[in-house]
């Protein structure tokens, strides 16, 4: 079997496997991921659903919300242990977590992704000018 | 060989079938057991409507009071220039009803009304809307998703009664950032905004925020209730819509 | 195929380079639009289309018309179209891809377009076109490139896509009807709101858009072996001149409804564009630019002594094009929103910025065009039709 353009084809695989394991190249031999610490509501214990919920839930969470409040005109959240919340980003979870720079931004920067939440909602620390 | 890369093609089709039925059937994210429930002080009705009473609110000075308040809850920016954002402002008799007279009488020639979304019941912007951003709640209100909103505008042109503004630029760049209503979100740009009959308020049990500082010359009520106060005075009083003819059905009637 | 469209003669590179670096250098404002939003460009609250959604409809137009020649190679099997229909589907491909593009372009948020798909809403005039358009440009690409590749190979077209063709000839009016039905279904806006906007489409669309695809035709015969039927360019020609006598009485139709009743939202829009209003004439001179310009080049079309003589049929169609260019491109969306829903006058044009970014959407075209063509001259002299007669 003889293989045309070998040369080519060759060189071009070894520049692809190259740009496709650079990332790793590059982290190679740095310390690992750890999660960040984050800055939790001070009055508050508990969320309004398990920790590990709203770790990897809250944007499918607040997804519904929005479609719930907005659409169907039902405002108010009952969570598994019967207790009633305001669906509303604003006034419900940022009135806790009072901090978005130490508590959503810390994750969020790491994971590189940029919600667009904030180019509406108000963050409560208030905005500069 | 021709036969392998058919089968294999034909699972492949069949695999991505399955996901799109998969995830097209997706599950609500709530904790198990959680519900969602309406708040119990909203106010509620089936069609909510609104009268002006247009010799109390007949100038500009005291309909920009109401656009104040109202711009104020909603953190809608003063943009200078035709781009700008509105969702309830003054205009004469002329612009805002479709019945030119020659010969009007003097006060309501000089009279302002105050204009704002109409909440149509045939509304033309929920019909045109390619994504639901704008839809109808089942209480009458036309209600909007700045989250859906695509900005193609399409509502804007199908609104007869020029109702709607749409996000030119960043409109924090023309809002005090300082002084806002941080209960109520801002807008983007992109995205079309209009008046939203004040349904956060509502669901607080607030009645609309121009309604508020009105005096009574704005009353909003239930208009598919008889004994509603709106209706009494819809029943007591000469009033007109504006654009009737066009068959939109606004909400929003003026005494005049 | 496409390999063709990597060789050429360096006047064809340079072409090509050319092209790219108009559209490299205009999507910086795009990239400015993106970034600060529409406000760049000189539409406001009352004029809240402009100028990409006028090119957009013009457009449509355009892609609609490949039609004038499907249509009778396929139904009347009116054979001297034969080699014309290949160009008829591409250009048609990149109309489509024009019209698309000034879509993106005029929407406030591109990136969440797809929520068109995943909220489907079949009472939104809007949602139709997009699946038509992109129905047409899926079509065009199947028919055109199948035929075209079995052409090459010697080998008959094979029988879907014939039957793919009837389709895409339905489909083509189709798109313009939808586009028209964007506008004529709005209440309130009285210029769009008449029945015969669709058929005004149309009409403008079978007369304006065989002009400018037999214009790009008689350039590519300038430069390449290519020598298109002479008949069935005169044919094409008698179609162009039919079809802007349509138009032209369509137009009259809606002056004699307006003025003749006198409703005032019948006659406004007409009186703001033609005449004037409230001291506003912004659009006067442009609009009987297009009435002198549309009247010549049909003086020029109808006598057949004046339509068959190629040497001036392209300037009788360039005036044409123009005519019906300020007619749909700028007539049409600005006297439609004015007057405003407050009977005043928002006069609009676009900005600078705004003209580049439409620049880089036609210059787009233009290229898309280029290969295209370029696929098809080359099939066409590899099998020998169609050609120059050989000079030495
Ligand atoms: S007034 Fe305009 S924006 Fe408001 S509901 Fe009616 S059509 Fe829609
Ligand atoms: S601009 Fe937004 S709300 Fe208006 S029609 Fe388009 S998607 Fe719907």
């Amino acid at each position: 079997m003889k293989l045309y353009n070998g040369g080519k084809i060759i060189t071009g695989l070894v520049i692809f496997l190259g740009i496709f394991l650079a990332p790793l190249a590059y982290n190679a031999g740095k310390a690992a991921y750890s999660q960040p610490k984050l800055k939790m509501p001070e009055n508050e214990k508990e969320c309004i659903e398990s920790k590990e919920f709203m770790r990897t839930k809250h944007m499918q969470l607040l997804n519904d919300w929005r479609d719930a409040s907005l659409r169907d005109g039902t405002r108010v959240y009952v969570n598994s242990k019967g207790k009633e919340f305001e669906m509303s980003l604003q006034k419900t979870c940022m009135k806790c977590h009072t901090n978005k720079a130490e508590f959503c931004d810390k994750c969020h920067n790491d994971a590189a992704v940029v919600p667009y939440c904030w180019d509406c909602h108000i963050q409560p620390e208030g905005l500069k000018k | 060989m021709n036969h392998t890369r058919r089968n294999f093609l034909k699972f492949a089709g069949l695999t991505a079938a399955g996901l799109c039925v998969a995830s097209a059937g997706g599950v609500m994210a709530a904790g198990a057991g959680a519900t969602y429930k309406e708040g119990a002080q909203a106010l509620k009705a089936k069609r909510w409507g609104m009268v002006i009473d247009s010799k109390k609110v007949g100038t500009k000075e005291a309909i920009d009071v109401l656009a104040k308040a109202c711009h104020d809850v909603h953190n809608v920016p003063n943009i200078p220039g035709k781009q700008n954002i509105m969702w309830i402002w003054a205009a004469g008799f002329e612009q805002a009803f479709d019945q030119p007279n020659n010969f009007m009488d003097e006060g309501l020639e000089k009279r302002q009304f105050p204009i704002l979304c109409n909440h149509c019941t045939n509304a033309p912007c929920v019909r045109v809307c390619p994504t639901q951003a704008t839809y109808k709640r089942p209480d009458g209100i036309v209600a909007m998703d700045y989250h859906r909103c695509i900005g193609c505008r399409y509502c804007m042109a199908g609104c007869p009664f020029g109702a709607r503004s749409f996000n030119f630029m960043e409109p924090r760049l023309h809002l005090d950032v300082t002084k806002l209503n941080k209960d109520f979100p801002t807008r983007m740009r992109g995205v079309v905004e209009k008046c939203n009959f004040c349904v956060e308020r509502l669901a607080q049990g607030k009645q609309p925020a121009c309604v508020e500082v009105s005096n009574g010359a704005v009353v909003y009520g239930d208009l598919s209730d008889p004994n509603s106060e709106i209706r009494k005075i819809l029943r007591e009083h000469y009033t007109i819509r504006r654009k009737p003819s066009l068959g939109t059905e606004p909400s929003v009637y003026y005494i005049i | 195929m496409l390999e063709k469209a990597l060789k050429g003669s360096p006047k064809y590179y340079m072409w090509v380079g050319f092209l790219l670096l108009v559209i490299l250098g205009t999507s910086g404002f795009y990239i400015m639009q993106l970034m600060e939003g529409l406000t760049i460009t000189g539409m406001s609250r009352d004029v809240s289309w402009g100028f990409y959604i006028a090119q957009f409809t013009y457009l449509v137009g355009l892609a609609a018309s490949g039609v004038m020649i499907v249509l009778p190679y396929y139904f009347h099997h009116y054979k001297k179209f034969k080699d014309l229909v290949i160009f008829g589907e591409f250009m048609a491909i990149a109309a489509v891809v024009m019209c698309l593009g000034f879509i993106v372009v005029d929407i406030g948020q591109p990136q969440r377009m797809l929520n068109v798909v995943l909220f489907p809403t079949p009472n939104s005039i809007l949602f139709w076109d997009m699946l038509v358009l992109n129905g047409y440009l899926i079509l065009n690409v199947l028919v055109g490139w199948t035929c075209l590749e079995a052409d090459r190979q010697g080998l008959p077209h094979p029988k879907w896509s014939h039957t793919l063709a009837y389709v895409s000839i339905i489909w083509a009016f189709s798109i313009h009807t939808v586009t028209a039905f964007l506008y004529q279904g709005l209440p309130g806006r009285h210029y769009w709101l008449t029945a015969i906007l669709a058929a005004r489409f149309l009409a403008s669309a079978f007369c304006s858009g065989p002009a400018i695809l037999l214009l790009v035709i008689m350039l590519t015969e300038k430069v390449t072996t290519f020598k298109a039927n002479v008949e069935g360019l005169a044919t094409l020609a008698k179609i162009i001149t039919y079809a802007m006598c349509v138009n032209v009485f369509f137009f009259l139709l809606e002056v004699f409804t307006a003025f003749y009743s006198g409703i005032p939202g019948h006659t406004h829009s007409i009186v703001y564009l033609f005449k004037g209003v409230h001291g506003h004439h912004e659009l006067v001179p442009f609009m009987w630019t297009a009435v002198v310009l549309g009247l010549g080049s049909l003086c020029l079309l109808i006598p057949p002594k004046l339509r068959d003589n190629m040497k001036l049929l392209p300037w009788s169609l360039a005036i044409l094009v123009i005519a019906t260019w300020i007619d749909k491109g700028l007539g049409l969306l600005i006297g439609g929103f004015n007057p405003t829903p407050f009977e005043t006058i928002a006069p609009y044009w676009p900005t600078g910025k705004e003209l580049m970014i439409s620049l880089m959407i036609y210059a787009t075209g233009a290229l898309v065009v280029t290969i295209l063509f370029k696929i098809a001259t080359e099939v066409k002299q590899e099998i020998g039709a169609s050609q120059k007669p050989a000079v030495e």
